[in-house]
């Protein structure tokens, strides 16, 4: 265990020495981190460097073919039974939204607390329509997600993401597939959640979101952590010249 | 020329014209059109005038009516044709609690039945026909909407009535067949539409699940599983339905000599398993359709396979690839003539008999056209209601 000294018992996530391949393509070279609970994290990197490969091995949407992640206490392995109990602890918002476009908004939200969870059918819409309100747009509820904004859209994802009352929930570029005037709207509720003392692991290219909500960020470039800190030092006080290179482009638009 | 065109410019498209200014604008705007014009009338009167001439003076209905009961049952003994009509009522009550409770597309489905049965019954009330029971099909209808009307939104009924549907073909069977006291009618004495509607309605509700299976199949990550289905619609798809069901009723009894199956049975197994290949890929058509987002975004709610695949997947998959298995539907209804081959007597083979009756000569003409209108009748129900459902999941 002489890899995992710095992780301590508050640690929901260990990562040790995770390696994955594409076919010949050595995505991860050895990522050897942990995630506290509570804690907000923001994954960045060029594109290619692994980050969204990274996040999705922790709810096995990748798999990982080296090395050790253990969520939650339960440690990720072909067993299903595993995979689906570390799935309801962890929630998943995608880029491109993934909403289910023959359900309505609200029962986009009460599919999974219903069938996977057993919740009954009346608990489960009022607690969607409570998730509604809290990301701003409860009004929505019996429309086709075709029918709302792209920001909406992913705020119906977020509130279907917290229907299971995850532990942990895993952001995968949310921003990026949004026209920049609905940028913040999905912002603010991921702050609120920040807030609210949720475990958040997030890739983005928000440097303003990093550097307000992270209490660390993790820099990543070609399957490797390359520096991880807090904000303060990863933004004022690089130490690597990659990340140098990597803050003083993003930072110049 | 000019005029014209700045009224169309503000005139709303849904503005009338009359008739003459109609005809004027598209049939003689310009002096080919209207050579073509004459030259069309002049086609369709000819053979209008031939085909009606040929229905009012030159042909023999007479045929129709007297073999009505064989076309419609084939041999089954007249005695027994109650039985024909216990089914119907059943099935009537059984679509108009469906339609009571769920509302929605049964509601539709159950309509489009019932205004098909109304209006032949109509036909059937008025016309004499029918030697038998001509206001059978009204009753049938008036089962169906009185069950529609009982059962509105009884949700408790929901088990019973599936359950009702699942058992309504083998009791069918059973039941036609004959058990207990009820005398005993072969199989082999099943014919007509009868005959047609059974093995079509058997191959669509068993082959469309078990096309489904083998689309996931083929889809499957685990290879012995998508090598055996593969295998199978790839064999299914390179043999005509005729060897199949020749197979169907030589080979096996040859293979299995201790088995003596159903001949009937063993029609509707051919048909079935031809069908469910085909339904298989439309289906998988469909399933390819589906972005990836779809599947990760049903796996990281925590959702198992076959809720993914019950819940988010084959609703996708299968409302875009309707227009594809409603006709693989209807050429499996039409496809069940060919059980004629192999001595069945099914609607089409029944009008052969008709036609080779002595009392009957010469009447190849009538018969046809009335086992064609038959054939139309049903297969153009079904592209009916394939536009009905459609237009329910808002995919028209």
């Amino acid at each position: 265990m002489a890899d995992l000294e710095n992780s301590t018992d508050d640690s929901i996530i260990i990562c040790e020495d995770v390696h994955k391949w594409f076919d010949d393509f050595h995505v991860l070279r050895g990522i050897t981190t942990s995630f506290e609970r509570a804690e907000k994290v923001v994954i960045c990197g060029p594109s290619g460097s692994g980050k969204s490969t990274f996040i999705r091995t922790i709810n096995r949407l990748e798999t990982h073919q080296r090395g050790r992640i253990i969520v939650d206490g339960i440690e990720l392995s072909d067993d299903l039974r595993n995979i689906e109990r570390i799935r309801q602890e962890v929630g998943m918002v995608f880029q491109q939204f993934n909403l289910f476009p023959h359900l309505t908004v609200l029962e986009n939200i009460t599919l999974s607390p219903i069938w996977v969870k057993k919740t009954a059918r009346s608990q489960a819409e009022s607690e969607a329509l409570a998730l509604l309100e809290r990301v701003g747009i409860e009004e929505h509820a019996h429309k086709l997600p075709a029918q709302i904004s792209g920001g909406q859209q992913q705020r119906v994802a977020i509130a279907r993401a917290l229907a299971m009352q995850p532990r942990i929930m895993l952001f995968d570029e949310p921003t990026s597939a949004l026209d920049p005037e609905m940028i913040n709207e999905v912002l603010d509720v991921m702050r609120e959640l920040a807030a609210s003392g949720m475990t958040m692991l997030v890739v983005t290219h928000e440097m303003g979101f990093a550097r307000e909500v992270a209490d660390r960020i993790i820099f990543m470039d070609e399957g490797k952590i390359v520096e991880e800190a807090p904000p303060a030092v990863f933004f004022d006080n690089p130490q690597n010249e990659r990340t140098q290179l990597f803050i003083s482009q993003t930072l110049q638009h | 020329m000019e005029e014209r065109e700045s009224n169309q410019a503000i005139r709303p498209p849904t503005a009338s014209k009359n008739i003459l200014q109609w005809l004027k604008e598209n049939l003689f705007n310009t002096w080919y059109n209207t050579l073509l014009t004459f030259l069309a009338a002049g086609f369709l009167y000819v053979v209008l005038t031939g085909i009606l001439t040929w229905a009012f003076t030159e042909a023999n209905w007479g045929v129709i009516p007297a073999n009505l009961q064989i076309f419609l049952v084939g041999a089954y003994p007249r005695a027994e044709i109650w039985r024909i009509w216990v089914v119907i009522y059943t099935l009537s009550v059984l679509a108009g609690l469906s339609a009571g409770i769920w509302g929605g597309l049964a509601l539709r489905l159950a309509l489009v039945i019932g205004s098909l049965g109304g209006g032949i019954g109509i036909i059937v009330a008025f016309f004499p026909i029918v030697p038998w029971n001509r206001l059978g099909l009204l009753a049938g209808v008036v089962l169906l909407i009185g069950s529609l009307f009982w059962s509105r939104r009884s949700k408790g009924l929901r088990p019973w009535v599936l359950g009702g549907w699942l058992l309504s073909f083998p009791w069918t069977m059973i039941w036609l067949h004959g058990f207990g006291g009820l005398a005993t009618v072969f199989t082999s004495s099943w014919g007509g539409l009868l005959l047609t509607l059974i093995l079509a309605a058997v191959g669509i509700v068993v082959s469309f699940p078990l096309g489904v299976l083998l689309a996931l199949g083929r889809r499957s990550s685990l290879p012995t599983i998508k090598w055996a289905s593969t295998a199978y619609i790839e064999t299914v798809r390179g043999v005509p339905l005729v060897t199949i069901l020749f197979m169907a009723q030589i080979m096996v009894p040859i293979f299995l000599p201790d088995f003596r199956i159903d001949k009937i049975l063993r029609a509707m197994l051919g048909i079935t398993l031809f069908s469910a290949a085909y339904m298989a890929e439309n289906v998988r058509g469909g399933l390819q359709a589906i972005p990836r987002g779809q599947y990760e975004a049903a796996h990281a709610l925590g959702l198992n396979y076959p809720l993914m695949m019950l819940l988010i997947i084959l609703p996708q998959a299968l409302r875009s690839v309707i227009p594809a298995i409603v006709g693989q539907f209807i050429s499996l209804f039409k496809d069940t003539s060919l059980v004629a081959v192999i001595g069945l007597l099914d609607l089409l083979g029944i009008a052969k008999t008709v036609i080779a009756n002595p009392d009957w000569l010469g009447l190849q003409a009538e018969v046809y056209l009335f086992a064609a209108v038959v054939y139309f009748v049903f297969s153009y129900s079904m592209s009916y209601i394939s536009q009905k459902i459609e237009e329910a999941l808002g995919v028209a």
